[in-house]
């Protein structure tokens, strides 16, 4: 069956066309659509969940990987982090099922915090990992990723980046299977409980079993060679062998190596072919993994071989790569034109910047507006954290003094607290991220007694990678309604002591929640409660009444909505993104914004 | 078929489902397709692009220089990814310019006009006018179909009109496929116009 799929679609149906019998992930861009396409899918048989957080979900496949099932587990590279506690610990122990933990890479970055590598990640904690350069060879390595993680009783990273997972193409699917069958847990504690001992022993094991995957994977079907003039060599992994395949397609000759597998190096194979060559040039994104392990070979085996790359300038450290910028590499490497030619716009004017904003009636406006005008004047730091809520940082909000990781807005806010104990701290935190990592960090501050309001910007949705449900949504990906965790309960039950739910698009009521629990000492919170405009489709509609409107602009300069525009100088919102939800017009000087909510 | 059409906008405009039309209509004719979009933060109000690949190709993503068509659903947007437009390429753009918050706070005059000058000395261009065309059906969410028939009728798409009809038919919700094809057809009619 023919499917125009994206490439986290071709994840998705290669680990069910491998029989796998347990998914569990979080959310996380560029890796979301993988659990949300099997979820579309026939999948009868299949536990499938959005696990709280990545560890969990890790934890969770952990266990159904020792009982025998073939495991998949998906992430954003960094969600890795967060599971790094648990599969440092697994890679010594090792799993029976097959285990694929599918960490998404983010070169550029495009919608992350970092631009780390997980090729390392996997380096470190010596197991093997996968590297698709397109969503076609997607679907196949998937399905070898388990067999190999069978093979090797480890569990195995697959690392896609983001131009492999958010391309589509036509691939040809059997997910007809359906799920494996397995064994079942056999309890042995000498093998699935780690201690020092057990440690010591498998590491030894784990290091002369990676030499022999090195080995195995200079014959691997996607380790492979083109072209036979070998002066000079290209070796190249990921979508960016696309992009040198692209540029390499008009000179055939010329050696261009693919490396799917970067570790365990599938050193033989390089070396193979290498042979004869005296120049190569390592086109990869993230860190030179790849080129410092050809470093590594070079030194070992005393090659007469000069490795050109990111260590020497040719290739950019930072940022994704480009089929043009390939070929501009590629072409000065080798010394071969590069016929691409575009229009010369020289004399391009100067563009509007577009940065990402709250939606039109987003309900985070009205959070962080209302902690703003009660704040007003006086000193408070804004501790933010992940979301569409970190938004609130953008003019003319200007709301998030500070963002790190997720969860680390609750913590951070304390840290303020010891240092600064004249000021209000407020830590901003997502529905979605509250339960993934904000809870620990409530119960340090009630246990460390700080000063602090915490604000749960909840919106009944994990809006900003896509809109999943999570644990307060009361939706699971069983498509079984459970009972929702209420937010306010976990407060009370840690010890909060003032508690106060508000609608955010309320604006006097808002602001005086923040009032009053500026007012108390300890650790306070107020649940700012609205849905997500995108989950609940608004129709209303507001409009500027001209004859009333003196055109001080106060709405725009406040709130930044971008349903608020000027047309030649005068206020109007543009109807076709104003959801109705009324904030201007609360602070309108003249009331001159009605209509329909 | 090898053709590079790129579709821009700002996030939230609907560029996503029009470029599944064309990739799938494009399919349906026969041909192997590539496409890329995207995902992730610049979908709240940033800029956003689609690049649908016919034919041969590799990279997922169009290399400057040739985008043989260009549908952007903003002014600036269509100046910003021009790099990616082969010299005799054209560009389909809407007229009406998304103001950025940060324009309207700063009080810029940024109109559109100046973008569509500009575009007008490099390539050929058509023009659409999103709040003319989707006047009739009450709002500008149909112009994302509009401005695929403003391409079809252009004779540029490179795709049948009752290829793409089926896909829309296909791909949008049931009670809104009349309305769809009115806006289609208002598309078709100003393409057609500039046909030559
Ligand atoms: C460790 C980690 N996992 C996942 C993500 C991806 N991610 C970004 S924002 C977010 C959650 C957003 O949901 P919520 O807190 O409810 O805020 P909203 O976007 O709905 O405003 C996630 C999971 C991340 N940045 N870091
Ligand atoms: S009511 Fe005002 S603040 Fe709300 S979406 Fe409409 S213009 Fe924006
Ligand atoms: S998607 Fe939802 S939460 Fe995100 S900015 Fe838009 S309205 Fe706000």
């Amino acid at each position: 069956m023919k499917q125009y799929v994206m490439g986290n679609g071709a994840i998705a149906l290669g680990a069910l066309a491998a029989g796998v019998n347990l998914i569990s992930g979080y959310p996380g861009t560029p890796s979301s659509e993988i659990i949300e396409t099997v979820h579309k899918f026939p999948h009868e048989g299949v536990h499938l969940e959005w696990s709280v957080n990545e560890k969990a979900a890790l934890e969770v496949a952990a266990s159904a990987a020792y009982s025998g099932a073939r495991t998949l587990v998906t992430m954003k590279q960094v969600g890795l982090n967060v599971a790094s506690d648990p599969l440092m610990s697994l890679a010594y122990v090792g799993v029976k099922g097959g285990m694929v933990i599918v960490s998404a890479d983010d070169p550029g970055p495009i919608s992350s915090q970092t631009e780390q590598d997980t090729r390392r990640f996997a380096d470190f904690c010596r197991i093997p990992v996968f590297d698709p350069s397109s969503p076609e060879e997607a679907y196949e390595m998937i399905q070898d990723a388990f067999e190999y993680s069978e093979k090797y009783q480890t569990p195995v990273l697959f690392r896609p980046t983001t131009r492999v997972c958010h391309a589509y193409a036509s691939i040809d699917v059997d997910i007809s299977n359906g799920p494996k069958s397995y064994e079942g847990f056999v309890k042995d504690s000498s093998k699935w409980v780690i201690f020092p001992r057990l440690s010591y022993a498998n590491h030894g094991k784990i290091e002369a079993r990676n030499v022999t995957i090195g080995e195995d994977f200079s014959t691997y079907r996607y380790n492979t060679s083109e072209g036979t003039n070998s002066t000079k060599a290209v070796i190249a992994s990921g979508v960016s062998y696309e992009y040198a395949k692209e540029f390499m397609k008009s000179y055939p000759d010329y050696k261009l190596i693919k490396i799917s597998t970067a570790f365990p190096f599938p050193e033989p194979f390089v070396l193979k072919e290498l042979e004869g060559v005296s120049e190569v040039i390592c086109i990869e994104e993230l860190s030179p993994y790849i080129e410092e392990q050809l470093l590594r070979v070079v030194g070992k085996h005393h090659l007469a071989l000069n490795v050109s790359g990111k260590l020497n300038g040719l290739v950019p450290h930072n940022g994704e790569n480009s089929a043009n910028q390939v070929a501009n590499i590629l072409s000065s490497f080798l010394g071969l034109e590069n016929n691409a030619q575009s229009i010369d716009l020289s004399d391009m004017p100067s563009l509007p910047v577009r940065p990402p904003v709250l939606c039109a009636g987003c309900p985070h406006r009205g959070s962080f507006y209302a902690v703003k005008v009660a704040m007003k004047g006086k000193k408070a730091f804004y501790c933010g954290d992940i979301g569409c809520y970190t938004l609130g940082n953008a003019m003319p909000l200007d709301m998030v003094d500070t963002c790190l990781c997720m969860g680390s807005g609750v913590t951070m806010a304390q840290g303020f607290n010891w240092t600064h104990e004249d000021a209000q701290c407020f830590a901003f935190i997502g529905d979605s991220t509250f339960f993934a990592s904000g809870i620990t960090g409530v119960v340090n501050a009630v246990y460390n007694d700080a000063n602090m309001i915490l604000c749960v910007l909840d919106n009944s949705t994990t809006a900003m990678t896509g809109h999943q449900p999570h644990p307060g949504t009361g939706i699971n990906l069983m498509d079984n309604i459970v009972d929702k965790v209420d937010i306010t309960k976990v407060l009370e039950g840690l010890g909060v002591k003032k508690i106060i739910t508000v609608d955010p698009l309320n604006l006097k009521a808002s602001v005086d929640a923040v009032n009053e629990c500026a007012s108390i000492k300890g650790v306070k919170a107020i649940i700012f409660k609205s849905p997500c405009i995108a989950i609940t489709k608004p129709t209303g509609k507001m409009t500027v009444d001209s004859d009333k409107c003196i055109n001080c602009k106060k709405c725009i300069r406040e709130i930044g909505c971008p349903a608020l525009i000027t047309i030649d100088g005068n206020v109007t919102i543009d109807t076709n993104l104003c959801t109705g939800c009324g904030l201007c017009s609360q602070l309108c000087p003249t009331e001159a914004i009605g209509g329909k909510k | 078929m090898n053709k590079d059409i790129m579709i821009c906008g700002v996030g939230g405009q609907g560029t996503v489902l029009a470029s599944k039309i064309i990739a799938a209509a494009a399919m349906d004719e026969g041909n192997a397709v590539h496409s890329a979009e995207t995902i992730g933060m610049a979908q709240r109000g940033g800029s956003v692009t689609s690049h649908v690949r016919v034919g041969e190709a590799y990279s997922p993503l169009i290399p400057y220089g040739s985008a043989d068509l260009i549908i952007s659903f903003e002014p600036a947007e269509a100046v910003r990814n021009l790099i990616y437009l082969k010299k005799d390429g054209i560009v389909i753009t809407n007229s009406v310019p998304t103001k950025p918050v940060t324009a309207s706070i700063s009080a810029s005059e940024y109109n559109g006009v100046e973008m569509v000058n500009y575009l007008n000395t490099k390539c050929k261009v058509i023009t659409v006018n999103s709040d003319d065309v989707c006047s009739e059906f009450g709002s500008n969410k149909f112009f994302n179909i509009a401005i695929l028939g403003v391409a079809v009728g252009s004779g540029r798409l490179g795709i049948s009109k009752e290829t793409i009809l089926k896909e829309i038919e296909a791909r949008v919700p049931a009670k809104f496929i009349e309305v769809n094809k009115a806006a289609f057809e208002a598309g078709l009619k100003i393409g057609e116009s500039y046909e030559a």
